[in-house]
């Protein structure tokens, strides 16, 4: 296991490489660059900006620069749009936002997703069944461009039991609209998934033997029943996991939370080069960390799984 | 301020007597009592690209920098030119230099005394390569003695035409008689800035612990994506007059959750989204605001090759242009009283009279008639329908004009136009390269005057998308800029582009506001929208 | 600790069940008697179907098309816009005088197919590629999920750009986009579900039986998956509906005057708070419809599929 986790942190470091590399030369085919504006710059400044930004070099020569300025300063550049700021600064300054409110939600949606699937399968077609699939359903008909807005209107405008939007370094006040709005939609889904999962787990000859031989119900659902039943959820919970802790843009706009989420689509569509590649880097980093611990907890639910 | 508590309210009756002296201040009107909170909240859209005077390129960037710092001249609630950190200007007799006097009582906020050191300095700094800012060309625009060669990289900065003979005296060479210029000293790239501090701190300098500034406000809090704050600048030598005590901009970038919000009474300012003018007027007559503002909206054709050869004919361009609808436009779409256009220069611009073109006196049956005769004698009709794609970024409002426009020219031409969005580089690039066939288009003037706008369409011009050209226009433009009659000059333009319609002119821009009842000295005949938090004021209600 | 000594017996059971119903189409058919039995998705296909038919003859009863504006009470909306079956309007107008039931007919067209053919494009490759990469094992594993983690990071807002740029507006494009998204997600739940299948004593059992590779993944793989899959895939329907939304914002598929789900929800909500809650609801009731009968006819297939006789 020891091994196994090393070989794939040794892979790890190539993988990144071949995600900065793509991520880098696919940029550049974006249309557009970092300067193009509706008032397009005369050409002797778009050449010294470009100057100023290394811009004007060859392709190979800027990727090696910045490989190299990682690799000897840990330094992503500067941005190209946030011209007072560099991509250490960003990433620094949003992250955390975005770790904090992203963990909530994901702590919120697997607890409470979790929590209604098995309630649901356990008493599957009875009205906790029925209540848990409808919360589901609710939860994932109200995609957080829609959340966003009501919860600002209810709690906001007709209680004025919130502040509207903020962050205020992550006072309760401010964090509860983002995190219900992040995790709805997840919830419904982990929900669903488990429920599924959980009914045809309970319906499999092991269990069924497990009750048949006078195992209490309790006993059947925790110890043998719970762990595969899992298994997919776990598969599903990685990459939602990533997402969400980078952040969601449509909580840091509707919300002004100042999270990585805004930050990363605008700088794919401002074409900011290095602060997309910055938390391109970061979010690959965590993709694939986070798909080496989904990896091991396979094999913690099912022993039988062998790397 | 509708939930105030009783205890607020008790401080505030307690302290009206010293609120009392206050009401003697220059810019605010007998008669009104000023609030003991002078905090003003606002929205922007989107986080500010820097805060340094010489680099900020954006709206919302600019309105926080005129805060912070201080430049030659300012602007009064009317636009006109005040004095800034100079009391006045000469001007040599050929208009080729100026020489600005410089107040000696003006401090940066570390005591320091703003000289004219500073302003040669921060100039040298916008047009040095270097630096790289994206507004170099501003200090070409200037037309300031070796600017283009020090942006082009020929010339060292030192040797910008700018000099400080003594530190409160100030003279610029300009290389031609730019009427305008003073003006262009409200700009942000034209303010000062602290050499001592960016040397000492790079491109850190602007963070809140380090920056130092000499407007009215210093900046006291940065939470990029969240919000901004200023508070009050102790060293500013207007500092008495002023009566905002704290400014604080809110990032917002949904409309519709910052009027929630402004709703909520968590804002002062905001905008009010395309289409809810009217129910908010009524509903709240002493708070939404509409007044006309310096900019354009318009669809060009692409004449240049690879433009449809349909568009080849101003017989088309015409017909396209007479069938728009555009007291539709403006009073059904945007609905937030924006003027019609029938000029490409917005009638606001100063000293811009637009000429008596004969659409604009026409009804708009007369217009649709006309259109289907010219598009006839084009040779378009049932049989051989016109069609052709026109392109807009993403965007609701943008949307919705160009359905309108579509369905306009559906009903009365029978006219097919596909309508494609694109996402906002992607536009750009495309329109920048003429791979369109007609694209949407949009300009806010830089300064105050008729030729930001008509200089798009000379054919020199970088912004010309439609590559539009004609000698007499380019002629007409190249003697406005030294004229001292310019106003025969443009209404010359004006009727060029009436009769070959290169362009669609279809409204021009209002500032659409909630602006609360207790904010006061909001400029809203300030056709810029220059506006500076030390002439605002919170009344008690 | 899970598979303790007295789930051996069990286990071992399993095999002879699992085996058993997978036989060419006796399941198919067992399939097909179970699914109808099952009143939710009955019920779920015949609302679906009613939708269906709805966007079918639906236009039949429109008084104005999708893109026509009611030019006389655009511009007061709030007023004049609300859902009347006398001025024909029946679901009311959009913000810019449209009628919007000739709108949601059309979008929830264009959102059914979205929905259906992004999901099934992800649900094809996904599957097939964690299925390979899950029962092959071993380098071929690691390389496979290595490009998932890759592809995984890579920003999708950059990648809907860069196939804008590369294959130009298209609906055929939009779907592509759409299950180029999707499915990797899938592959890893698929893979995931082949690691922990292939270990059973059931595909020992066939291995040593002489069937091939190939077969066992087809045969004795595959049907244990479906149940995950499916579900997956029904979870897949809404997410697509609404991914269309942000790739249409980015000017990648759907363009005025056609419209989409997504799209007029997204409309809806931000001027929910005007008084136009109808161009919100009408949307949204067609949306979630869409969810709900997604919901029971995969649990209902899954059921119905599921190799495990209940």
């Amino acid at each position: 296991m020891v091994s196994y986790i090393i070989r794939r942190l040794l892979i790890a470091i190539p993988t990144i490489l071949i995600l900065i590399v793509a991520s880098f030369f696919l940029i550049q085919y974006a249309p557009g660059g970092p300067f193009t504006s509706e008032r397009p710059l005369p050409p002797a400044v778009l050449a010294n900006l470009e100057a100023r930004y290394g811009l004007d070099q060859p392709l190979w020569k800027q990727l090696w620069d910045y490989l190299t300025n990682i690799v000897l300063h840990f330094d992503f550049g500067p941005s190209f749009k946030f011209k007072d700021r560099d991509v250490n600064d960003i990433i620094a300054q949003g992250f955390p936002i975005s770790l904090t409110y992203g963990s909530l939600a994901f702590i919120a949606a697997t607890v409470v997703g979790v929590g209604l699937g098995v309630a649901a399968a356990i008493r599957h077609n009875s009205w906790i069944d029925y209540a848990a699939v409808s919360m589901g359903i609710g939860a994932q008909a109200l995609p957080n461009f829609i959340m966003g807005p009501i919860l600002i209107l209810v709690f906001t405008l007709w209680l004025g039991w919130l502040p509207g939007g903020g962050w205020n370094g992550g006072q309760w006040q401010y964090l509860i609209m983002p995190v219900i709005a992040l995790s709805t939609s997840y919830m419904g889904n982990i929900a669903r998934l488990t429920r599924s999962s959980m009914l045809e787990v309970l319906n499999s000859n092991f269990i069924r033997t497990a009750r048949a031989k006078g195992l209490p119900t309790r006993t059947v659902i925790w110890r043998h029943a719970m762990k595969p039943t899992l298994l997919p959820v776990v598969s599903y919970l990685g990459p939602v996991f990533v997402y969400v802790l980078t952040g969601s843009v449509f909580v840091d706009l509707y919300f002004s939370t100042g999270g990585l989420g805004a930050a990363y689509v605008g700088s794919a569509l401002t074409r900011d080069y290095a602060v997309l590649l910055g938390v391109t880097i970061l979010y690959g980093t965590l993709t694939v960390l986070v798909n080496l611990l989904t990896d091991l907890a396979y094999a913690w639910f099912d022993p039988k799984i062998r790397y | 301020m509708k939930h105030m508590s009783k205890l607020a309210l008790a401080t505030l009756l307690s302290s009206t007597m010293l609120t009392g002296v206050a009401i003697a201040e220059s810019h605010v009107p007998e008669g009104v009592t000023l609030a003991e909170d002078q905090t003003f909240t606002y929205r922007q859209l989107d986080e500010f690209s820097s805060l340094d005077p010489q680099i900020v390129e954006d709206v919302d960037g600019s309105d926080v920098v005129r805060d912070l710092f201080e430049g030659l001249m300012n602007q009064d609630a009317e636009g006109n030119l005040v004095p800034g950190v100079a009391t006045g200007y000469e001007a040599s007799e050929d208009k080729m230099t100026y020489t600005f006097t410089l107040r000696e009582d003006a401090k940066w906020s570390n005591g320091d005394p703003v000289t004219a050191g500073d302003f040669v300095y921060a100039w040298r700094r916008a047009a040095d390569p270097e630096t790289a800012s994206p507004y170099q060309w501003f200090m070409e625009l200037m037309s300031i003695e070796n600017a283009a060669e020090i942006v082009a990289g020929e010339a060292d900065p030192e040797t910008l035409g700018v000099t400080a003979v003594d530190d409160y005296t100030l003279v610029v060479k300009l290389t031609a008689p730019l009427p305008y210029f003073p003006q262009m000293t409200t700009h942000s790239t034209t303010f000062p800035s602290p050499q001592a501090v960016i040397e000492e701190f790079g491109a850190d300098w602007t963070k809140p612990e380090n920056m130092v500034s000499n407007g009215a406000y210093v900046l006291e809090e940065h939470l990029p994506g969240e919000r901004s704050v200023r508070v009050r600048n102790e060293m500013y030598w207007d500092n008495a007059n002023t009566i905002i005590d704290r400014v604080v901009a809110l990032v917002i970038n949904d409309e519709n959750v910052a009027l929630t919000r402004y709703l909520a009474d968590e804002l002062d300012r905001t905008d009010i989204p395309a289409g809810q003018y009217p129910r908010l007027s009524e509903e709240y007559p002493d708070e939404a605001v509409s007044f006309p503002r310096l900019c354009n909206y318009y669809y060009t054709f692409n004449v240049s090759d690879s433009g449809p050869e349909a568009f080849k004919d101003v017989n088309v361009r015409k017909a396209l242009a007479l069938a728009v609808d555009r007291d539709i436009i403006a009073e059904k779409v945007m609905q937030g009283g924006q003027p019609p256009a029938y000029t490409f220069t917005p009638a606001a611009v100063a000293g811009f009279e637009p000429p008596a073109l004969d659409w604009a006196g026409m009804d708009q049956a007369e217009r649709d008639q006309m259109a289907k005769d010219l598009l006839a004698e084009a040779g378009y009709g049932p049989d051989n329908p016109l069609s052709f794609e026109m392109v807009y970024n993403t965007s609701d409002a943008h949307e919705k004009v160009a359905v309108a426009l579509s369905q306009l020219w559906k009903q009365k031409l029978g006219v097919e136009a596909t309508l494609a969005n694109m996402e906002w580089k992607v536009f750009l690039e495309e329109r920048g390269n003429q791979n369109f066939e007609m694209a949407r288009g949009a300009w806010c003037g830089d300064y105050n005057e008729a030729s930001t706008f008509l200089d798009l369409l000379d054919s020199a011009s970088g912004y010309n998308d439609g590559k539009y050209s004609n000698e007499r226009v380019d002629e007409l433009l190249e003697q406005a800029k030294t004229s001292d009659d310019t106003g025969p000059l443009y209404a010359e333009v004006e009727q060029i582009l009436y009769d070959e319609m290169p362009v669609i002119p279809i409204y021009h821009y209002a500032g659409v506001y909630m602006l609360d009842g207790d904010l006061g000295g909001w400029p809203v005949d300030n056709v810029e929208q220059n506006w500076y938090s030390k002439d605002l004021y919170k009344i008690v209600e | 600790m899970v598979f303790g000594s007295s789930q051996r017996a069990a286990a071992v059971a399993d095999d002879f069940t699992d085996q058993i119903p997978v036989k060419g189409r006796s399941l198919l058919k067992d399939a097909q008697i179970r699914f109808v039995q099952n009143k939710a998705a009955m019920a779920s296909v015949v609302v679906l179907a009613l939708i269906v038919l709805f966007v079918i003859i639906g236009p039949l009863f429109a008084q104005w098309s999708n893109e026509e504006i009611d030019w006389d009470r655009m511009g007061n909306i709030a007023a004049e816009g609300a859902p009347s079956i006398a001025n024909g309007h029946y679901f009311g107008l959009d913000e810019l005088g449209r009628d919007l039931y000739s709108r949601v007919i059309q979008a929830t067209r264009t959102s059914l197919l979205v929905g259906l053919i992004g999901a099934l494009t992800a649900l094809i490759i996904g599957t097939t590629y964690g299925l390979v990469a899950g029962y092959v094992g071993g380098r071929v594993d690691s390389a496979m999920m290595r490009f998932v983690d890759i592809l995984l990071a890579i920003p999708l807002t950059l990648v809907i750009i860069l196939l804008l740029v590369i294959a130009g507006r298209s609906f055929f494009m939009l779907f592509v986009s759409l299950g180029a998204v999707g499915w990797l997600t899938m592959s890893r739940i698929v893979r995931a579900q082949t690691l922990s299948l292939k270990t059973r004593e059931f595909i020992e059992a066939a291995r040593a039986s002489g069937v091939s590779e190939v077969q066992i993944m087809i045969r004795h793989i595959l049907p244990n998956l479906i149940g995950v899959v499916i579900v997956y895939a029904s979870l897949l329907v809404p997410e697509m509906i609404l991914t269309e939304s942000f790739i249409s914002f980015l000017g990648l598929g759907i363009s005025e005057p056609y419209t989409s789900l997504g799209k007029l929800i997204a409309e809806g909500a931000g001027t929910m708070a005007y008084g136009t809650t109808w161009q919100l609801l009408y949307p949204l009731f067609f949306y979630v419809a869409i969810i709900i009968t997604m919901f029971f006819i995969g649990d209902g297939l899954r059921d119905a599929l599921d190799p495990k006789d209940r």
